[in-house]
């Protein structure tokens, strides 16, 4: 079977700040990583190889600098590696995106059909899990999001289990298919030796905008509907009362509780046994 | 002369590569690059920068206080733009590219606010009714009308809910083959209603269903999607939707704009609107549409729902939270926190450090890359309030936080922060609240 992943470098997104007072980003020193939910994707598609045999071929968009994340997922055991790259691709939304990846996933299919492409729920420095969907779609491929698990997989069908607000979905679909995954899919696996080694001897194959039939149109700012018109630090949210506990633990406790009730911020309910709201 | 880059403000958002009318701004590496041969010091590119990036030497700096919200996301749409400028690169007259509107095809109206109502398993999502509450304000901005959409099977006893809370037409497609959600019916149904009524304007709860059928909606339609919005407006010039959400881990609130396409989507985070008033008996307009479609149309089945037993599947929904995080130090800690749980009848949650540590599930994870509460009372037990984690419960009504550290970011947004060990507090508070709840005595 072919299992392709959809992956992409991002910032780690804990240490981007905006500067309080200037209003900018503060980007220097961010160290790169793979999108983490992409990281329990790639780790499925190793998992389902090693178990019904087959090809993992990792596809990614970005800037050059991308190469490193794309080396580091090759060494975790996947056979081939594409980083699109252009600067025509620069400032495309998800749309954009999705309609660059899908080109590139058109062209893998018509050489080596695609029977499963995996893709984290969505990547943590845009959080938009818009991506993965729009690639279903534009390749006609079914779509399962939010996935936790990977029940069956025949020549045929796949069976996942889709979690939801309100319990689990237990879901066929035919091949081919397109999964968004959760972290709790799996637990990823630690390189081995002998992959980091053909890893760092590996260049992943460079496409850009003349590698393919692109609709120039459908990219960059100008293919995106979608427009970022400002940006600006989160409003604060005004601190309240604070008070030392270090002397009186059980005094201020009874007095947080007292401060409560009297504000009618719990309200006591005579008729139920345990606490209760209003 | 020529447009100057600050990159330290430079966010390479691209906006004014789309404003500049002679193409002579373009991003590299993700920055604001401009073409000294093709600036003609116009100064578009200076109106759209959203972080004052930009600058012309001979012109002013653009006034403070831009960062307002109605000032920042002017468009200026409507400024004249000369017919045609010189490009310098071959000497030759240059038409403007104006700024792209969306494309309104002959007959096109696009026209009035949408909201889908999200009915599954037999459960309306209440965000639905939170979005028909800040689409009347949408609508009322625009002028326009509000409009419910139920696509479903069986769907008839939500029609009378979708008019109270405030819808006054309402769609609707029921059929058997949308009895549980799957991405391609659900899209399909709501991709053939846009169509042939053109709404403006659709929202829909930021769910595991909205965040699934809205991307599918919007690549049938090519149009813009806004995931996760906390805040929606009018821009009262264009009359475009502003959309509001946390990019970057929450660390940065972003204003995205759908310039040139219709309809403008956005997916909105449950519990951040208000609930609008339900008015019993208000009447309006049904509108009943034919879905042609068979089984067979459709590559997937579900063949299971495990509905969740524990609380925990409905931490959006809770009404009192007791939350862990680190400084609980160890998963046997974790009996004070459900004690107190216990004691409030509350729903038990964490950072995502606790979840991380494995003393809790991942969808009891509040926070960015969890679930975003809005409870009436949030306690906060030894976390420190990481901003992913504030962005995830500070609009919750009242916070009470314990943390040993009295520079924990978390007592900055609590109403009640309480500086002293865990350990002593919480059984403390335990206790008292057992005491006065049990007894029924308030005071």
């Amino acid at each position: 079977m072919h299992f392709v992943v959809c992956l992409k470098q991002v910032p780690d997104t804990s240490e981007v700040r905006i500067d309080p007072i200037t209003n900018t980003l503060m980007r220097e020193g961010v160290p790169s990583i793979i999108n983490p939910y992409d990281a329990h994707a790639l780790e499925e598609a190793m998992r389902l190889k090693e178990k019904v045999g087959g090809k993992v071929t990792i596809v990614s968009m970005g800037p050059p600098q991308a190469k490193e994340a794309l080396k580091k997922a090759m060494s975790y055991g996947a056979d081939r590696a594409i980083l699109l790259s252009d600067r025509a691709f620069g400032g495309s939304d998800s749309l954009a995106t999705a309609y660059i990846l899908s080109s590139a996933l058109k062209k893998i299919h018509e050489t080596e059909p695609i029977d499963l492409v995996f893709a984290g729920k969505e990547a943590i420095d845009g959080d938009t899990a818009q991506t993965g969907p729009g690639i279903a779609q534009r390749l006609g491929f079914a779509q399962l999001t939010y996935v936790i698990k990977v029940k069956e997989l025949t020549d045929k069908n796949v069976t996942v289990v889709r979690k939801t607000e309100s319990g689990r979905q237990v879901v066929q679909a035919q091949l081919p298919a397109l999964l968004t995954v959760e972290k709790e899919l799996n637990d990823l696996r630690y390189a081995t030796l002998p992959n980091m080694m053909k890893a760092a001897g590996y260049e992943p194959e460079m496409w850009n905008v003349k590698s393919l039939p692109f609709d120039l149109t459908q990219m960059g700012l100008k293919g995106s509907p979608t427009s970022v018109s400002r940006i600006f630090a989160p409003p604060g949210r005004d601190g309240g009362e604070i008070m030392d506990g270090t002397k009186d633990p059980t005094g201020t406790a009874a007095s947080v509780v007292t401060k409560i009730f009297q504000q009618n911020i719990l309200m006591v309910n005579p008729l139920a046994k345990g606490g209760n709201l209003q | 002369m020529t447009v100057l880059i600050d990159k330290a403000k430079c966010i390479g958002c691209g906006a004014c590569t789309v404003e500049c009318p002679v193409e002579a701004l373009d991003l590299v590496d993700g920055l604001a690059v401009v073409d000294a041969k093709k600036c003609n010091d116009l100064g578009k590119c200076l109106t759209v920068c959203p972080t004052d990036a930009l600058s012309l030497p001979n012109q002013p700096a653009k006034p403070k206080g831009k960062l307002d919200p109605e000032a920042g996301a002017k468009l200026n749409l409507k400024d004249p733009l000369p017919e045609s400028v010189k490009d310098y690169a071959t000497g030759n007259e240059k038409k403007t590219i104006r700024a792209q509107v969306a494309p309104v095809a002959g007959g096109d109206v696009w026209s009035g606010v949408w909201v889908i109502i999200e009915y599954t398993n037999g459960k309306i999502a209440p965000v639905s009714w939170e979005l028909l509450g800040e689409g009347r304000k949408l609508a009322d901005a625009i002028g326009c009308g509000l409009s419910g959409v139920i696509t479903g099977h069986m769907v008839d006893s939500v029609i009378p809910e979708a008019f109270a809370y405030g819808a006054e037409k309402v769609y609707v497609i029921d059929h058997p083959v949308l009895k549980d959600y799957r991405t391609e019916p659900y899209a399909e149904a709501m991709v053939s209603l846009i169509t042939k009524y053109q709404p403006e304007i659709i929202l829909m709860g930021a769910t595991s269903v909205g965040r699934d059928v809205f991307p599918a909606v919007a690549t049938k339609m090519q149009t813009g999607l806004t995931a996760d919005c906390t805040v929606l407006g009018i821009d009262p010039e264009t009359k475009l939707l502003l959309q509001t959400r946390p990019a970057f881990g929450g660390n940065i609130m972003a204003t995205i704009m759908c310039r040139t396409s219709r309809p403008q989507m956005s997916t909105v985070r449950p519990r951040v609107m208000e609930m609008p008033e339900r008015v019993d008996g208000r009447e309006g307009e049904l509108i009943r549409e034919e879905f042609n479609s068979n089984e067979s149309d459709f590559h997937t089945k579900v063949l299971e729902f495990i509905i969740s037993d524990a609380k925990n599947a409905f931490l959006d929904k809770a009404e009192v939270i007791v939350s862990v995080g680190l400084g609980l130090g160890a998963k046997r800690n974790l009996v004070l926190a459900e004690e107190l749980a216990e004691v409030l009848g509350a729903t038990l949650a964490g950072s995502r450090g606790a979840v991380e540590a494995g003393w809790l599930t991942h969808d009891q994870q509040v926070g960015q890359s969890g679930v975003t509460v809005r409870p009436k009372v949030y306690i906060a037990i030894g976390i420190s309030g990481a901003i992913q984690h504030l962005v995830g419960m500070e609009t919750s009504d009242f916070i009470i936080a314990i943390n040993n550290d009295p520079e924990a970011s978390i007592l900055k947004v609590a109403n009640y922060g309480i500086v002293g060990d865990l350990f002593q507090i919480v059984p403390a508070l335990t206790a008292e609240f057992k005491k006065r709840l049990q007894h029924g005595v308030a005071n």
